[in-house]
């Protein structure tokens, strides 16, 4: 079967396509005509909940007619999608579910030998797709020591040694730190520099990949096509308009630095005292002899790369893990002064009625089944009457644009909304600490704006904010004061904003770096 | 969160290279051979001969007592249980107030631990030196088991050590919006289930998330997939389970020799 299929790079035809999710009443994409010729290589952009990840799914085969309704026509080179498996290869998001085997060589000879090529065409293949996108490690390495950048590489080359003649990337560096995003779309450039493959990419962040692509098609939510053209030409008509959609522009900028208005650094409320924390089972502290305070009206951002402690530092500053050794304390500053032991060992309401935490993955922490009951939940908890919490809510529904989503489950929100949504959870309580985890993963460029609007006032408002992030832009418009973690350990500091460059934040910070030990 | 499963072995162990369908052979082997009797001859001699086998793999002691633990907790209690509510007869060797054991009930007590542990013992010992990738390949090479099967089970298996991130994670953010249970058990036990319905839903959600990565990458396009990767039965593999098979036999002769064997339930 596989044996008769075309071969080269590969064309789309779609006329007045749509799909529409089953049980649900909105169209997730409708009235599309599009047309790609062999080689073309294609941006698609589009705000978020424009259809953009479900239009992959149907070119990549993998929309179930039994699961939602479909209109018009998709086709590659002619062809159902659903019957030409194998010509279409599709790379998603998190890498992590991505990869099959436990080991590297066998997660590659995956495709290959689901499509029934012979045994020795498959190492072969495995091999030249290994080398294809630079992988540093041989055929056993296990998949599972691999990192976030590594992973989505080999997930690359288990994708090419398909041979596929459409390429499909749905914001594949979305979940990735900047040093493996950086080499995931250097192995992505250069796997599509022969034009040997049609490539259609979603990514939010056009800048980084201009240079991969001839042409820009933009989604009209609700829609159709918005814009065709080449990318200097759409970006200089429509990249306001498109800006002002969501989508990231190059050259237009985002916001100038959010500061705060000159008053002295606050009082310290949480402080972590040569704090470390090491996973059962793990080699390594996760990290190691941390020493930091978080002040009121002050933003302080945890940077390092992927597994240098920046996600287990914030839950230790959270009080969500206990440090061993040292401690991470609540001061009199933050609940009085009969509360100033370990912030680990406060009882849960109290620690919900003083510190708000957002998660990476906004879903781990979502608890009821509407987006209003959400909201509801910790004031109710701490004992806010009833009264006063309708009113918390409505206001927080306004504030982050949630009000028409008010009766909806917060499961079946877009990617943006989620991240809205779990930012009001955690500051429905009117937190004086807030602790967030990578808050603007994969957003578009309006909820980033909303977050750093709301963080900021917060902040202004004089709260205490503590994020730990791989966003460059973010920690520069926001941060006052600026952790770099190394392995664990705190290496250096700095303040943010216009002394960005003057790196001497140590002093200000109320303990010093390193203990003489 | 502890994987029962996966190598934990030397990769070029012995024990590591021969055929996993000829060590779960072997294992089974001896399970059977001690399933039906409740001496003391044959699991001490099967279990001898295992531990012997233990310095060739390069197992650390630490790694194996983790994987083994609730194991050796089961052998204890039945050993005890058996010993102290057993009534044997014989010298009585403690006797504290009302605790009074005979040497009939200890004896008795530490050959069912004994056997528990003999049991057990070559089962973990196979798993621990199999790669789940090879064992995946013999399903479908040697027992004809459907690839559609086999490797289905051994993605999922991939994602057994994520769920233990999920649950912290998860249990976290139950505490940072103020839900924990405190002391009141009802409490506990309604938070807990909750919990574990969360994890479940994100369960479901990650292994979507791989079917569809799976579907992506054309699984199930052709009725007969390519095994990429050869695992012929070797005749050191045949020598390895025929040995096993020898073993198990001569250690029952030898309990029946010295009249020690004895059927379960007589």
């Amino acid at each position: 079967m596989t044996g008769a299929a075309p071969r080269g790079p590969a064309s789309i035809r779609i006329r007045g396509w749509g799909w529409r999710h089953a049980g649900r009443r909105a169209w997730a994409l409708r009235d599309l005509d599009l047309s790609i010729e062999p080689g073309e290589r294609v941006l698609l952009l589009g705000p978020s909940g424009s259809g953009k990840s479900t239009l992959l799914q149907g070119l990549a085969g993998l929309l179930d007619p039994e699961s939602g309704e479909t209109a018009g026509a998709l086709e590659i080179d002619g062809v159902d999608p659903r019957l030409s498996r194998g010509r279409v290869g599709l790379v998603m998001q998190d890498p992590e579910s991505q990869l099959v085997m436990g080991r590297a060589g066998d997660d590659v000879a995956f495709g290959p030998a689901n499509l029934g090529v012979s045994r020795d065409e498959i190492w072969f293949r495995v091999d030249g797709a290994l080398a294809a996108v630079g992988f540093p490690y041989g055929r056993d390495h296990p998949t599972g020591a691999l990192s976030g950048g590594e992973q989505q590489r080999l997930v690359l080359a288990g994708t090419i040694a398909m041979q596929p003649g459409l390429l499909l990337l749905d914001e594949p560096t979305a979940n990735l730190d900047p040093v493996g995003a950086g080499l995931v779309r250097e192995t992505v450039r250069r796997i599509c520099a022969d034009r040997a493959r049609t490539l259609l990419l979603v990514e939010h962040r056009v800048a980084e990949v201009l240079d991969l692509v001839d042409r820009v098609v933009v989604l009209e939510p609700g829609g159709g096509v918005r814009v065709d053209g080449p990318p200097g030409e759409v970006f200089d008509t429509y990249g306001e308009a498109l800006a002002a959609m969501g989508v990231w522009i190059p050259g237009v900028p985002t916001r100038a630095r959010r500061a705060p208005s000159g008053r002295a650094p606050g009082e310290s409320l949480v402080e972590a005292v040569h704090a470390g924390f090491r996973y059962p089972g793990a080699p390594r502290p996760a990290v190691e002899d941390a020493s930091l305070a978080l002040r009121a009206g002050t933003a302080t951002a945890l940077v390092g790369p992927n597994g240098s402690g920046k996600s287990t530092l914030a839950m230790l500053l959270a009080g969500l893990a206990r440090p061993s050794p040292g401690e991470v304390i609540g001061t009199s500053a933050l609940a009085g002064s009969a509360r100033t032991r370990s912030l680990s060992r406060w009882p849960a309401r109290l620690l919900a009625d003083h510190v708000g935490t957002v998660f990476q993955d906004p879903e781990h922490q979502f608890l009821t089944s509407t987006v209003r009951a959400e909201l509801a939940l910790g004031p109710s908890r701490v004992g806010v009457a009833p009264r006063e919490v309708t009113g918390r809510v409505d206001d927080l529904l306004a504030r982050l644009h949630l009000d028409h989503l008010a009766t909806a489950n917060p499961f079946t929100l877009s990617g943006g909304e989620k991240r809205r949504l779990s930012v009001g959870t955690a500051i429905a309580c009117r937190p004086q600490v807030l602790v967030l985890d990578e808050p603007t993963f994969g957003q578009d460029r309006r909820t980033w704006l909303e977050l750093l609007d709301l963080l900021a006032g917060l902040r202004d408002a004089g709260s205490g904010l503590c994020l730990a992030t791989h966003d460059e832009a973010f920690v520069a418009a926001l941060a006052d004061e600026i952790a770099v973690l190394d392995q664990g350990r705190i290496g250096q500091r700095s303040t943010g904003g216009a002394g960005a460059s003057a790196s001497t934040g140590a002093a200000d910070l109320g303990r010093p770096d390193r203990p003489g030990r | 969160m502890t994987a029962l499963i996966g190598p934990i072995a030397r990769a070029d162990s012995a024990l590591a290279q021969v055929h996993p369908l000829a060590k779960l052979g072997a294992a089974t082997a001896v399970m059977l051979a001690l399933l039906p009797t409740v001496d003391p001859v044959t699991p001490a001699i099967l279990l001898a001969v295992t531990l012997g086998l233990l310095p060739t793999t390069g197992i650390r002691l630490g790694a194996l007592l983790r994987r083994t633990w609730p194991i050796l907790l089961g052998a204890v209690s039945v050993a005890l249980a058996n010993a102290l509510y057993g009534d044997r007869g014989g010298r009585v060797v403690i006797d504290v107030g009302p605790l009074e054991l005979t040497a009939g009930d200890v004896s008795s007590g530490a050959t069912l631990g004994l056997r528990l542990i003999a049991i057990a013992l070559p089962g973990v010992l196979a798993f621990a030196t199999t790669d789940p990738t090879d064992l995946a390949d013999a399903l479908v090479q040697q027992l004809r088991l459907p690839a559609r099967f086999a490797v289905g089970a051994l993605a999922a298996l991939r994602l057994v050590p994520l769920l233990g991130a999920d649950w912290d994670a998860i249990r976290r953010a139950r505490r940072s919006r103020g839900m924990a249970a405190g002391r009141n058990p009802a409490r506990a036990t309604g938070i807990f289930a909750s919990q574990v319905f969360t994890l479940l839903v994100a369960a479901i959600r990650r292994a979507s998330r791989l079917a569809t990565a799976m579907d992506a990458r054309a699984f199930g396009a052709v009725a007969h997939p390519t095994t990429a990767r050869d695992l012929p039965v070797k005749p050191g593999d045949w020598s390895f389970l025929l040995a096993a098979l020898a073993l198990t036999l001569a250690a029952t002769a030898i309990s029946v020799t010295l009249g020690t064997w004895q059927l379960v339930l007589t």
